[in-house]
């Protein structure tokens, strides 16, 4: 019993902060509340049921509270922002969306395809190896935990700059270039060893992750519709499938919900799990085989906040109660006290929900893969959780206090303008430029990465990361082929813009959904749905919180003008270091639907003699742009979104591609035209001669900006002469222009009769592949 | 036989991972394949006797815990001896795929065909990386599986140990032997067919003489490191938007050398 009922204000933070509760006074007021109206103390176990319960992690106390904003009363800004797209939206293909561990889609029949993105960043700043393949390991379990099998993997990841000096780093803080290495080790060792490919992402690098990289992991999953059970009721046994428990992972969520201060590896050390992929991969093997006989009522993931996440909310979900025996738990070791082993995160543990009927038989089915399966305990039709420990009861709690009894947050959020200017520069040789451009970490080829993952595994993989001749040129999106049966496909792309975010994160959520969007449509993807993933600074801070609201807005905006859903989606908030708050940095991914994967499209020239199009237009918006960048500037044109111009593009530009126009398709990111362009030449070891006066302008521009101006919603095609008729005829509602023809060896671009860039494809491609070395 | 009335057995442990599209390789070609759990066999639930080719699909066995493939072959050799040995003697085709090739080189039918103490290895990339690429491939010694082969072929390898090592102050000897064996099918090499000479990535694991293939000197035993399901359609290829998605790619060709050769001796 911890005595609760009589203590004051400062015993109750003392007795948060003392056993990592991670609760404020308001909640651990509403606790005492609850015991005073109980007439008892609480036990460890029951406080550490509502430490996890209400954490920010588990609840997203901050996206469901109250937000005042410049005057407005935001009520639920997850529900009148991103859920509100899907909610006015409504598309019938959309099967289930946040409300199960994965956002769910119609693919074919059946057939539907689960998708989820989720973040292990405080893991991975810790003990970056075990972090990252645990993020691996847990996303791909909530893919198991809707009846998934899963098929795919995603990965984008934030570092500080590699050459960052040792003697900056603060106490603590281990080198991005030792984060680096062992996030990719760990993301590698897991995905390869379980057999799931690796087939999308991105690497980003900027000095705001050197304190608290980020780490998104995501997992698609075949689902099929007519075996997705949600029935669990009373009786029904709590079985608990796969590795044992230990203390690895203890207070995984409040380590989540708290800001990464010096000597959190003394603290939360217990907090980063280990993993082991073939584990999970037998869990696989025996849920996939409960799902085809039919014999689960429910399942979910062991993921943040353990047993008593996983049981509590599966028994709210049925609207029923739980009791659970911890001391049938499989223990690592013995001397584990109750309340640690019901809230253990160890890793590839899985709960299913059996009918009593088929316990039997899901026991053998199990153990024929060499998994351990226990039941725990049953659903009962009280509304109480009960925890029993060798015959002693360690819990008892009333659920729906426990799942309604969090005081709602309530929020301050600010946002004024950062102080910038836009900066006046000479122009200088835009060969060297475009050289540099290139060799910049975050334009640079990611091949050493990419091929210490396996992204073929599943023989799925038709348009795979890497593209072009030499098998070596940089992919929008990567196109899957999941049913053998089927020539139908789904693209998987992403979208991130983390500069644009310290000129407006309004913006910054604009664009990062147009980059989604356009990487998908640029491979043939259509009918796209989107997740976000937010990783932010403390919300608690009025001014990390007024960027969030922005980003938020900018989601409901743009997505609904695109109608294109949101399916599912994460926050991460208190990421924050000595160094400060992450940079704010909002994740889009994007799931589209290919009609037939033959059909897809390679972003590699293809031969010489054909016509290069700029579809959508040019502006002078090269704030946050890596142009700007290189040259030491942020600025503060950053590019918008006008959705109905751009949706045209979209749309005329699929219809060309199903008509088999479009030889070769790209879109225009980091770098702009230029780099758009050069990555083009040297994938498909075919040049260019580009006018830049072709370009389709918004205003006269100079000639350096209309090169690498990042404006959103444009695309590079590149269509044979015979087809140019058809393909302009499509065009007649975009703006666009034929701005050059692909030739032989080298890439040239002038500008109203003047020479400005000459420059051969081959040296383009190796300061691109020079940039970033694992 | 017919093609259709062959039965291949598809061998999993726990952390084998290609076995689904290995098992439908082999059906798409026109044989009947099923995959089966190495413990069914242990236990006597299954026999080796009931099928007329095996293979070892790719993937993590046992976690390649000890060596890669070192656990299954150990449980392989150990357990299954007697059946393994006459399976290979009655001249049944054998085929390893990256982990299995792992595998039949820790229960030491490869290279000569005799379960027991393991003779060479595959040993750690020398890169140290794990290698997920393309890699072309040159047609050497005859045998079922590679008769079908294009002179140059490409399939993708993806490993973390696919070095093939022979033993320190033999390896003349034994290349030499392996050479006047017929047992070296397949080679690293350029584009155009030329060795790769041990040249990264052309040879991506740095494999002793561009090594990417070995079979027994009877040639019905054969490991591979490349994954021959993950280039069975031209879809599958990394340029197909290059040069069409349309046939069958080489790593069919391996799965039809082996049911033929399997149909053709019964």
């Amino acid at each position: 019993m911890v005595p609760l009922r009589e203590a004051s204000d400062e015993e109750l933070a003392e007795i948060s902060e003392r056993r990592q509760l991670a609760l404020n006074l308001e909640e651990m007021r509403a606790i005492q509340r609850y015991y005073r109206r109980l007439g008892r103390e609480p036990t460890d176990v029951e406080l550490e049921t509502f430490a996890q319960t209400w954490s920010e992690h588990c609840v997203h106390k901050t996206f469901k509270g109250v937000i005042s904003y410049e005057g407005e009363e935001i009520d639920g800004l997850l529900r009148s922002t991103i859920a509100r797209v899907t909610r006015e939206l409504s598309p019938e293909w959309c099967f289930s969306v946040f409300e199960d561990n994965a956002g769910i889609v119609d693919f074919e029949g059946d057939y539907a395809i689960a998708f989820k993105v989720e973040t292990h960043n405080h893991p991975s700043a810790i003990e970056p190896f075990g972090g990252a393949a645990t993020g691996v390991g847990g996303v791909i379990r909530d893919v198991l935990g809707v009846w998934g099998e899963p098929i795919a993997n995603t990965d984008v990841l934030c570092f500080g700059p590699l050459d960052y000096p040792y003697e900056k780093l603060p106490r603590d803080v281990k080198h991005p270039r030792f984060i680096f290495t062992y996030v990719v080790a760990g993301i590698g060792s897991y995905g390869n060893n379980i057999g799931v490919p690796t087939v999308n992402g991105a690497i980003y690098f900027d000095e705001g992750y050197v304190g608290n990289p980020l780490v998104y992991c995501g997992t698609l999953g075949i689902v099929k519709k007519s075996k997705y059970k949600r029935s669990a009721r009373p009786g029904d046994v709590l079985l608990l499938v796969g590795g044992r428990t230990g203390r690895d992972g203890i207070h995984g969520v409040t380590f989540a919900s708290s800001e990464l201060e010096e000597g959190a590896e003394e603290t939360f050390g217990t907090a980063v799990q280990i993993g082991d992929p073939i584990e999970e991969e037998k869990i696989k093997r025996a849920i996939l085989q409960v799902r085809e006989e039919e014999l689960g009522s429910a399942i979910t993931d062991l993921g943040g906040g353990g047993l008593s996440s996983a049981v509590g909310e599966q028994a709210h979900r049925f609207g029923c109660g739980a009791r659970v025996h911890l001391e049938r738990v499989p223990l690592k070791y013995a001397g584990m006290k109750p309340w640690e082993i019901w809230i253990s995160e160890s890793q590839e543990r899985m709960l299913l929900i059996v009918p009593p009927s088929n316990l039997e038989r899901v026991l053998e089915i199990f153990a024929g893969e060499e998994v351990e399966a226990t039941p725990i305990g049953e659903l009962i039709p009280e509304p109480r959780l009960e925890v029993y420990y060798r015959g002693e009861k360690v819990a008892e709690l009333d659920m729906d206090f426990l799942f309604s009894g969090l005081p709602r947050v309530k929020r301050e959020a600010r946002w004024s303008p950062p102080e910038l200017e836009e900066p006046e520069f000479e122009m200088r040789d835009l060969g060297e430029e475009l050289h540099r451009l290139l060799a910049m970490p975050n334009i640079a080829s990611k091949e050493e990465v990419i091929r210490t993952y396996d992204h073929e595994v599943k023989a799925m993989t038709v348009l795979k990361p890497l593209q072009g001749v030499a098998w070596d040129g940089p992919g929008d999106a990567a196109v899957l082929k999941p049913l053998r049966n089927s020539w139908r496909g789904i693209a998987v792309s992403c979208g991130m813009n983390p500069l644009y975010g310290k000129i407006d994160p309004y913006w910054m959520a604009a664009s990062a959904i147009d980059e989604a969007i356009r990487n998908n449509i640029a491979v043939g993807g259509r009918r796209i749905a989107l997740l976000d993933n937010f990783c932010w600074g403390n919300p608690e801070k009025p001014e990390n919180l007024g960027g969030l609201v922005r980003a938020a807005k900018a989601c409901y905006d743009i997505a609904l003008a695109y109608g294109t859903p949101f399916i599912s989606g994460k926050d991460s908030l208190y990421n924050e270091s000595p160094l400060g708050a992450v940079t704010p940095s909002l994740l889009i991914s994007a799931l589209g639907i290919v009609e037939d994967v033959r059909r897809a499209v390679s972003m590699d020239f293809k031969e010489r003699g054909n016509y290069i199009y700029l579809l959508g237009e040019t502006k002078p918006e090269l704030g946050g742009s890596h142009y700007y960048k290189l040259r030491g500037f942020l600025g503060t044109s950053v590019p918008g979104v006008e959705p109905s111009r751009a949706r045209r593009t979209f749309e005329a530009l699929t219809r060309a591609i199903d008509l088999g126009l479009v030889k070769a398709c790209h879109d225009l990111s980091e770098g702009g035209l230029g780099v758009a362009l050069a990555e083009m030449c040297f994938s498909g070891g075919v040049g260019a001669e580009l006018c830049l006066e072709a370009v389709p302008v918004s205003q006269e521009m100079r000639a350096d900006f209309i090169l690498f101006s990042e404006s959103n919603s444009r695309f590079l095609v590149e269509v044979e002469p015979e087809n140019a008729g058809q393909f302009e005829a499509l065009m007649k509602h975009v703006r666009f222009a034929r701005v050059g023809e692909t030739s032989g060896g080298e890439l040239v671009v002038s500008y109203r009769g003047e020479e400005l860039l000459r420059e051969d494809i081959g040296e383009l491609k190796r300061s691109w592949q020079r940039g970033v070395a694992l | 036989m017919r093609l259709a009335e062959l039965r291949v057995l598809v061998l999993r442990s726990q952390g084998t991972n290609c076995d689904a599209e290995t098992a439908h390789s082999i059906r798409e070609t026109g044989a009947g394949a099923e995959v089966v759990h190495v413990n069914k066999l242990l236990r006597g639930r299954r026999s080796l006797e009931e099928f007329h080719a095996l293979v070892l699909p790719g993937g993590f066995s046992y976690g390649d815990r000890i060596r890669s493939g070192a656990v299954l072959a150990k449980l392989l050799a150990s357990r299954l001896r007697r059946e393994l040995q006459s399976f290979v003697e009655e001249g049944k085709p054998v085929l390893g795929i990256c982990n299995g090739f792992q595998v039949l080189i820790e229960t030491g039918l490869l290279p000569f065909g005799e379960v027991g103490e393991p003779m060479l290895a595959l040993a750690k990339n020398a890169s140290a990386r794990f290698e997920a690429r393309w890699v072309h491939l040159l047609r050497g010694a005859a045998t079922p599986f590679t008769e079908k082969l294009p002179r140059v072929s490409r399939m993708p390898v993806a490993n973390a140990e696919g070095r093939v090592v022979l033993p320190l102050g033999r390896e003349q000897r034994l290349l030499e032997e392996l050479e006047e064996n017929n047992q070296i099918p397949l080679r690293y090499c350029s584009p155009q067919g030329a060795l790769a000479h041990g040249e990264y990535p052309l040879n991506p694991s740095g494999s002793f003489a561009d090594i990417a293939a070995i079979a027994t000197p009877e040639g019905n035993v054969m490991g591979m490191m490349p994954h021959p399901e993950r280039a069975f359609h031209r879809y599958m290829y990394p340029d197909w938007t290059r040069n069409g998605a349309q046939g069958k790619g080489d790593g069919y060709r391996i799965f039809q050398g082996m049911l033929e050769y399997a149909a053709g001796r019964l």
